[in-house]
């Protein structure tokens, strides 16, 4: 047994000695979810990768059914081991098993956790404990205008690149005095550089021209600030990407206006939610943009704009394409390039039929439809899914 | 009845660039509209007081105090003057808690958006902008938000109240406390303590991001909007995006002690200034959203339709709206239009 095999197994048996002495252990829980320190061997076997695929609720659940099926119809080598996370319960193990999972494959798939915002603040939200405890620090959004969508605002391409695990989303909360309640929101030089450096990594490997970082400075001065600092300090190291920033209330302003200006943005945690929200508005909504949160060792891919859709549940009108496309994402990442461009120009090919479009693009169409419509495409593709 | 109206005072203060002749065009306008508007004009540079505390000047602060109301033009904010923006000494002295931007949909001036009709009222004293911020060991810093029980119950009463006297149907909050649980937490329970008083409007509550998103789709759904301070100014400016920008979108700040402060929140164009090529629509709707306040409904109603057909007209528009006429013009039409009201 190599040694890497010897402390995987360390770590899955930790659990076990935990679970046994509740009372003794009782660091245990936090124990579990350190960071890790060595790199994860692929999870493939045998030609096949599996995948971490947490159902979440809403209509994630569903939607996840949908990409089992579709892998399975094009026989994309993924097998998908199933994660339940049960938002109603107070106790941590359901993600606390989720992320053990994602560490033994490397790779995840996953729907929205309903967080009920009325708990207590010791109920953390469980999509922000699994992209902090993964360090998955870049949330990355491509809002581009599909064709066959109609929109107010044509043509738009824009890369949203967001910093993911600290800033306003820190949960560091107190009430000293009662009735004054303080939030604490963290920025750091080096999760700032690192996001900065993600960014122009991305805009260089992607042909991007110009990089946009959104802030306040002007009132945060030293938050922001040191924020906007480490941007340009990166930026000064790719002198072929024009580097500019805007502040966030403005940015919106002009998102609305003419959103066509705007290339690759970089910003912090609040602002990024905000903004990616706004994008995924102008290009059409919630059911075409994936969104996929990226780490040194690990990648969960999801719905760009994290619903879970609680009104349109097992209604079957849920629009699977956001969903779909970021499965793309995850073959993708999986260097699985042949079936992710084969399911994507089947996606993008029925998104342009009009009448096949689901509730949210102002259409009558359903879920099974568009999927069985995709299939349909990806069948008549024919002699390529032989050769693969 | 026009002669039981006895002129009321209002302090007027011009302000930087722009603002001395967009403030003239609006007393133009008033004058033509025999608005019952006595204007004092004020000037607000920051002067240091005995205690070396930066303040605004005693005739200003005595003026205000005296009228309680208050139309204000740009101002600008000299970046190593040594002492902070106008706006903030401003609402620091009068303590102008609620920020009130309605952003209606300019028929005449097209923007991809229309029937827009929503109001957005942002707390404007905490919040993420309490200027607090340490650096706790190199390259950390730390920003606090604070949110207080009094603050969040002062914007809520003032955004229901709001809602009532305009008839307005329903007041939605607008958080983020699946994250911050206890700040926003905090501030969606004083909203939900303070619906329970007014029955009559409806009440719901949104995540921010769910807002945002819905908002660029389809902003027919909103009406009054009520939230913290930094989702509060991205929101109003988001919204204000929507109908046009600045340059069209009124704005009142509200404060205790009955003091309320209506202002153009554009900038002050320095490079167009003193040349009668400005656009004094964001100062006159906010000089109507202040006629609205004092109760005289009639006459903002008539200004405010003289302006509206002047944009839909098309004729004479200044520069940022679309055409190459003069402010004086613009200004002219106006005061046309509303003695042909008459």
């Amino acid at each position: 047994m190599t040694a890497r095999s010897v402390r995987s197994l360390s770590g899955a048996l930790k659990p076990l000695f935990s679970n046994r002495c509740p009372g003794v252990y009782g660091a245990a829980s936090c124990n579990q979810r350190q960071k890790s320190t060595y790199t994860p061997p692929p999870a493939r076997y045998g030609g096949r990768h599996t995948v971490t695929l947490i159902p979440g609720d809403g209509i994630g659940p569903e939607l996840g059914n949908h990409v089992r099926e579709l892998f399975r119809f094009c026989c994309v080598p993924v097998d998908f081991e199933v994660v339940n996370v049960d938002s109603s319960v107070a106790s941590e193990d359901d993600i606390n098993n989720a992320i053990m999972a994602i560490r033994r494959n490397g790779v995840a798939l996953k729907g929205n956790i309903e967080t009920n915002h009325n708990l207590p603040p010791s109920y953390k939200s469980r999509n922000n404990l699994l992209r902090t405890t993964l360090d998955l620090y870049a949330n990355v959004m491509h809002c581009q205008s599909l064709p066959g969508v109609r929109t107010r605002h044509r043509n738009i391409d824009i890369m949203i690149i967001r910093e993911n695990t600290e800033g306003e989303y820190s949960s560091l909360e107190h009430e000293n005095v009662p009735g004054v309640v303080e939030c604490l929101k963290i920025i750091t030089k080096t999760k700032s550089l690192r996001i900065a450096d993600y960014a122009f990594r991305t805009a260089r490997a992607k042909g991007r021209r110009r990089v946009t970082a959104v802030h306040k400075a002007n009132i945060m001065k030293l938050g922001d600030g040191l924020f906007l600092e480490c941007c340009k300090e990166v930026a000064s190291g790719y002198p072929e990407i024009t580097f500019d920033s805007m502040i966030v209330d403005n940015t919106t302003m002009q998102l609305v206006s003419r959103p066509q200006q705007f290339d690759l943005m970089v910003m912090p945690n609040l602002y990024g939610n905000v903004v990616s929200n706004v994008c995924a508005g102008l290009v059409g909504g919630p059911g075409l943009v994936p969104g996929a949160n990226y780490g040194e060792d690990y990648a969960v891919f999801e719905t760009g704009t994290r619903n879970t859709g609680k009104s349109i549940a097992n209604r079957n009108t849920a629009n699977p394409t956001a969903m779909l496309l970021a499965s793309c994402l995850l073959l993708d990442h999986l260097k699985l390039h042949a079936y992710a461009s084969m399911i994507r120009r089947a996606i993008l090919s029925t998104v342009s039929e009009t009448r096949l479009h689901t509730a949210d693009l102002g259409g009558q169409g359903s879920t099974s439809e568009v999927v069985q419509s995709i299939m349909n495409a990806v069948q008549s593709t024919g002699p390529q899914t032989l050769s693969i | 009845n026009r002669f039981q109206l006895e002129m009321q005072t209002v302090t007027l203060i011009p302000g930087d660039g722009i603002g001395p002749e967009i403030s003239s065009a609006v007393m133009k306008i008033f004058e033509t509209a025999k608005a019952p508007i006595r204007w004092e004009e004020r000037n607000v540079t920051a002067i240091k007081g005995p205690g070396g505390r930066w303040m605004i000047p005693p005739d200003a602060k005595e003026s205000m105090d005296k009228s309680k109301i208050g139309l204000k033009g740009p101002l600008k904010t000299p970046i190593a003057a040594g002492h902070p923006s106008m706006n903030l000494l401003l609402r620091k002295t009068f303590d102008l808690y609620a920020n009130v931007r309605p952003c209606i949909s300019i028929e005449g001036y097209k923007t991809p958006y229309t029937d827009v009709n929503l109001v957005t009222i942002r707390e404007n004293t905490e919040g993420e902008y309490s200027g607090i911020e340490h650096v706790i060991v190199d390259g950390v810093v730390q920003s606090i938000k604070l949110i207080t029980e009094d603050a969040s119950r002062r914007i809520a009463e003032y955004a229901f109240e709001y809602a009532r006297n305009n008839q307005r149907n329903s007041v939605t909050a607008v958080h983020k406390a699946n994250i911050m649980r206890m700040s926003d937490g905090l501030f969606l329970r004083k909203c939900r303590e303070v619906a329970e008083n007014y029955k009559d409007i409806k009440f719901t509550e949104m995540y921010l991001d769910t807002v945002c998103l819905n908002m660029v789709q389809d902003p027919t759904q909103f009406d009054v909007l009520v939230m913290p301070n930094l989702y509060g100014d991205i929101l109003s400016d988001l919204c204000a995006g929507l109908i046009g920008g600045l340059g069209v979108t009124p704005s009142g700040n509200i404060g205790a002690n009955g003091v309320a402060i209506f202002e153009s929140v554009h900038g002050t164009a320095p490079d167009i200034a003193g040349l009668d090529l400005a656009n004094p629509t964001a100062l006159l709707l906010s000089a109507v959203m202040m006629l609205r306040h004092m109760g005289l409904h009639d006459y903002g109603n008539k200004i405010q339709t003289a302006c509206f057909d002047t944009i839909r007209d098309k004729k004479v528009l200044t520069k940022d709206l679309g055409g190459n006429s003069k402010c004086s013009e613009f200004t002219a039409d106006i005061c046309r239009r509303i003695q042909d009201l008459d």
